[in-house]
């Protein structure tokens, strides 16, 4: 790219509308590139190039820019995209949407600057992810279990116990055999200040996170600035990842709030617009932003994603979650009747998913007889609900005796197997014993999912010696 | 060649003034970095440009310079096994050379150059001979397992010069001379090149009568789609599209197959590329990726090159099906790239139609699958060939009833419609058997009672029993499924039998991921068999929970583990076991057991 280092001005704006600004084209302005906005009132913000035309251009300003007298607005072209300076000393820091420190500590010395819109990963240099992390959360592990550069979002709703579970999460993750630890890059993006804080303060009492890089945008902060936070989390996430070989987990609450701010901006913009207003592009912005998670051919280290978002009205055909379902490896549903139940974590078993579970269970990676237990498992707890449902209507005296053992499994299920302590972490076997002595209230042929070899192997009824044990261990872990 | 200026830039569309003489959908080389665009409309000296790479730094001013080509393809040797971006740059190429990130401006030609194939000419060709597009010169073989036949191109015909003897060439050197009239000669080499807008011409269209055999059960089966057919895979997110057309892609028995990823997820088409490579053809024992293509635009691409992947993708479909053929290609997700459609026209600022998407939405969709088809190719010596096209909907929020859905589902013959519900439910493949159609299944059925005389029969049968289940199931959720008749019950026990022991197929099973055409209908037979049987023991008196007892329920439970060579013996077993049990239920004999 030839760089044009005369540097280019207005004096005035045309109008000023919201996070818009128009203003007459000077002879070489670049599409996307960023500007720094002077306000009448000394202050300055930074915004972007988002239409050139030869007689106007649109620009777009993080922070706003509504109610300035216009004739007063300088603006300084800088002839470059959006660049945030990265380096090694952010560990421990707290920064703004935009990247600037918020933590009253020193701006931080750049070791690379680095565009926020990063550049698309070439799909033939990618690395199919497939090493299992081990949550020590039952639910997780045996049934939407993760791997290192995956994408996997919580769906939750207003009041719903995300956070607690996204910081469990993160204060066990381990990935076996494996004694590196890793990093996390945290974006708050619209939530309350205490929300943000909650995070900061228990990421920090992680034994396992060597340390974590956080971003905040609250509730009170611009709007507009929302869409800036997750892409500068990513850079500086992929700059750990890519050039540092470090292992990172980005978490990004609330994704929610991001698609709102840009719905904002496209009615700001005067576009048409999409589905319940969002814009028709936001199934593509959207990816611009969860894409940026994986492995790289050659390159040690992962980005792996955890967004979290808030299903407006429980909804999860809302646009929202509907598009990031579309373009996330997964998602981890949480249920608002789990919840009421009193059970944790209130996870809704059949609406979630890890699609990149096959790749990272098995012999070898976490046992044998898990794809197996995990199918069994889902087909038998869709069975039990259904019965639930009918035994609503007709009485379960009304049911065979087939039929109410796999009521009693369905509670079993839900009762000892989802539920656990926000502190208790149980590795793997102990996942999928406890699974083996749930299903064992079934009858042997109705574990038609499970190969014959396995039922010998792991069935409680052909290893009794054992089990005594895996119950102690239980009740101890 | 027209040399303008752009006058505007936003994002993907550019306007450029001074582009007298271009024309719509030239190519052109857009700014100081020559990016890759294609006009889309022409008004006065104004040109509209969709451009296929990054605008990120664009200024009013910079030049923009037509080629005067249209958008082509590159068609020759070194295409299989390749992934290819929308533009048909090779990524794994680009990314030896360039590093994990797709940088911009990248120029890089879609086959190797200096590879030299081994041809061997064709023994039914000779000099003086008259040859016309289609005929076929001679043969490299690319792969293994994959033939290329060079052909002469579409358009060219007169009297063959002159033929290069046995040996290696590069794609670009001449391996034929044509005098075509005139005192004009023209050469052929191993490489053509077709405009991937324009469909290749063929001498006449066949009806689809064959099925395409996919291994998959409740296509074979239930909705077959036929060779030079086309179909549609709708779905909510997580209902099984992907997985559905990836292990189509795999175990389809066609010569080629072409995997277009329009839009959808990077780890998926790594997952494609790692696996293609990893699994091996039923028939040929070789890696599946020596009869694929892939072409990947994947979401984070920009967006307008998410049409060009798809067009792409249809023309190598068609340069194969003219070898004569039989080549599958699947595009995942058509959304996307409609959705694209809607970005560029929005920006243009066109009358916008349904939920925004513009009016020639259906036209262009009709485009794309009309280049489907089984036909009698150009050229000798004469050859039928098909190009089968699958493509995945995305409806938002499943909802089947958004422009792009209802658009396609009027120029398709087949409907795959996958269920979320089912999906939840970890049915898979989550194909809704109440809501799927397929227009060819009266056409294909001569081809499968060939060797199984039946197949139309069981069909029927087994779809019977399941439309039959969802009324019941009504019945049952008010009144409880021991208020049912027997009879009735019965039907439910097989409806769960063939939903669960035969419908239900893992894509992951080393075994079940492909089932033969023998092994699938062999298990449907079984489960018909089991139900006449135990239906006409029912109506003899014997209660039903005898019935319930029989111990080949759990062998018909795992006959799905049964490998494909082994099946007809097992076939044989089962279905004495099930003459044998019910018989003796008849007749008193295991009463008191
Ligand atoms: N035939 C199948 N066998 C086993 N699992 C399947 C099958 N089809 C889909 N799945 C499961 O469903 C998940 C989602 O499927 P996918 O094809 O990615 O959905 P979509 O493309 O519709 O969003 C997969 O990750 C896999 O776990
Ligand atoms: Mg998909």
């Amino acid at each position: 790219m030839v760089l044009n280092l005369s540097v280019k001005e207005v004096r005035r704006a045309l109008s000023a509308r919201g996070s818009l600004l128009l203003v007459k084209s000077v002879e070489g302005i670049r599409y996307g590139e960023v500007v720094e906005v002077t306000l009448p009132s000394g202050e300055s913000r930074v915004g972007q190039v988002i239409d050139v035309g030869k007689d106007v251009s649109v620009i777009q300003v993080f922070g706003g820019v509504s109610e300035v007298n216009v004739d007063s607005i300088k603006v300084r072209f800088k002839g470059e995209t959006l660049k945030i300076p990265v380096s090694l000393d952010m560990f421990g820091r707290i920064f703004d949407g935009l990247g600037n420190p918020i933590d009253g500590g020193p701006r931080i010395i750049p070791e690379d600057w680095l565009d926020v819109n990063g550049a698309p990963l070439n799909p033939a240099m990618r690395e199919p992810p497939s090493e299992f992390i081990e949550t020590g959360i039952s639910a997780i592990d045996a049934l939407f279990s993760i791997v290192r550069g995956q994408k996997l979002p919580i769906f939750s709703g207003a009041g719903l116990p995300h956070n607690r579970i996204a910081a469990q999460i993160v204060r066990q993750a381990t990935v076996r055999g494996k004694e590196e630890r890793f990093a996390v890059v945290f974006a708050a993006i619209g939530v309350t200040y205490e929300e943000a804080y909650f995070f900061i303060e228990s990421l920090k009492k992680a034994k396992n996170v060597e340390n974590v890089i956080s971003f905040i945008n609250t509730a009170s902060s611009p709007v507009i600035e929302r869409i800036a936070v997750p892409r500068v989390a990513l850079t500086t996430a992929e700059f750990l990842a890519w050039k540092h070989d470090i292992h990172v987990l980005v978490i990004m609450s609330d994704m929610t709030n991001y698609a709102e701010a840009l719905r904002e901006l496209s009615a700001a913009r005067e576009e048409v617009p999409g589905r319940r207003g969002y814009p028709g592009y936001m199934y593509t912005d959207l990816a611009t932003i969860y894409e940026r998670a994986g492995k790289v051919t050659g390159k040690k280290g992962s980005v792996t994603q955890m967004p979290i978002l808030t299903m407006p009205d429980d909804d999860i055909t809302h646009p929202i979650p509907d598009l990031t379902g579309y373009i996330t490896e997964g998602q981890i549903v949480l249920s608002r009747d789990m919840f009421r139940k009193g059970l944790y974590p209130p996870v809704d078993v059949l609406l979630s998913l890890s699609r990149l579970m096959k790749d990272g269970i098995g012999p070898g990676k976490t046992r044998e007889d898990h794809y197996q237990v995990f199918m069994q498992m889902i087909a038998a707890y869709t069975e039990g609900q259904y019965l639930r449902e009918l035994s609503a209507i007709i009485g379960a005296e009304s049911l065979s005796e087939r039929d109410r053992k796999y009521l009693n499994f369905a509670d079993l299920f839900e009762r000892r197997f989802i539920n656990q302590g926000e502190n208790e972490r149980r590795d793997i076997e102990t996942t999928l014993d406890l699974g083996w002595e749930v299903l064992s209230v079934l009858p042997e042929e109705e574990l038609k999912l499970i190969s014959v070899e396995n039922i010998r192997k792991y069935h409680p009824k052909y290893r009794s010696s054992v089990r005594a044990s895996v119950a102690a261990d239980t009740q101890a872990g | 060649m027209a040399r303008g200026k752009i006058l505007r830039v936003s994002g993907p569309l550019i306007v450029a003034e001074g582009m007298e003489g271009s024309m719509v959908y030239e190519v052109v080389l857009v700014g100081d970095e020559s990016l890759i665009g294609e006009v889309i409309g022409l008004q006065g000296d104004r040109a509209f440009i969709q451009v296929y790479e990054d605008t990120s730094g664009l200024r009013v001013g910079e030049p923009v310079e037509g080629t005067g080509s249209l958008l082509s393809a590159e068609l020759g040797p070194g295409i299989v096994g390749k992934v290819y971006d929308g533009l048909q740059r090779p990524l794994s190429v680009i990314g030896e050379i360039h590093g994990a990130f797709v940088s911009k401006g990248v120029k890089l030609p879609a086959l190797p150059r200096n590879v030299k194939w081994t041809f061997r000419k064709s023994l039914d060709v000779k000099v003086g001979d008259k040859v016309e597009g289609g005929s076929i010169l001679g043969y490299v073989q690319e792969t293994p397992i994959l033939l290329h036949k060079i052909m002469v191109p579409p358009g060219l015909s007169g009297v063959l010069k002159e033929l290069a003897p046995d040996g290696d060439y590069t794609v670009e050197e001449t391996i034929a001379v044509v005098d075509v009239g005139g005192g004009e000669e023209k050469e052929v080499r191993l490489m053509s090149k077709w405009p991937i807008r324009k469909p290749r011409p063929y001498k006449t269209r066949l009806e689809p009568v064959e099925p395409l055999i996919t291994g998959t059960r409740v296509l074979d089966m239930m909705f077959p789609v036929a060779k030079g057919g086309k179909a549609a895979v709708p779905g909510g997110f997580g209902s099984g599209k992907t997985v559905l057309l990836h292990t189509l892609t795999k175990w389809s028995r066609t010569q080629v197959n072409i995997f277009v990823g329009c839009g959808e997820r990077g780890n998926e088409m790594a997952d494609a590329l790692h696996s293609f490579r990893k699994l091996s053809d039923p028939e040929s024992g070789r890696p599946l990726s020596e009869k694929a293509i892939f072409i990947a635009n994947t979401s984070n691409m920009p967006v307008a090159a998410r049409e060009t992947s798809v067009f792409l993708g249809v023309t190598i479909g068609e340069y194969f099906r003219d070898m004569g053929y039989d080549v599958l290609m699947v595009a995942d997700s058509t959304s996307r790239w409609a959705e694209a459609m809607r970005e560029i026209s929005a920006r243009l600022e066109e009358m916008p139609g349904d939920e925004g998407f513009p009016a020639y939405l259906g036209s262009r969709l009709a485009e794309f699958y009309e280049r489907s088809g089984r036909v009698v190719t150009l050229g000798s010596p004469e050859r039928v060939g098909s190009l089968t096209i699958l493509g995945a909907v995305s409806p938002p929020g499943a909802d089947f009833s958004e422009p792009v859905t209802t658009n396609t589902l009027r120029y398709i013959g087949a409907l795959l419609a996958l269920d979320v519900s089912l999906a939840n439910r970890r049915h898979f493949p989550a194909i809704n058997w109440l809501l799927s159609y397929s227009q060819y299944v009266e056409t294909v059925a001569k081809w499968w009672e060939r060797d199984f005389r039946d197949w139309l029969k069981l069909r029927n049968e087994a779809l019977r029993i399941l439309q039959r289940e969802s009324e019941l199931m009504e019945l049952v959720r008010l009144v409880g499924p021991e208020a049912l008749p027997d009879p009735d019950k019965l039907l439910l026990d097989v409806a769960k039998m063939i939903r669960e022991d035969f419908l239900q197929q893992s894509a992951y099973h080393p075994i079940d991921a492909y089932s033969s055409p023998e092994k699938t209908v062999l298990m449907l037979d079984i489960i018909i068999r089991f139900y006449e049987e135990a239906a006409k023991t029912l109506n003899e008196g014997v209660p039903l929970s005898k019935i319930r007892e029989a111990p080949v329920i759990s062998r018909i439970a795992r006959m799905k583990e049964v490998r494909n060579e082994e099946f007809r013996k097992v076939h044989e077993d089962i279905v004495k076991e099930i003459s044998d049990y019910f018989r003796k239920l008849r007749t008193g004999e295991l009463s008191g057991s």
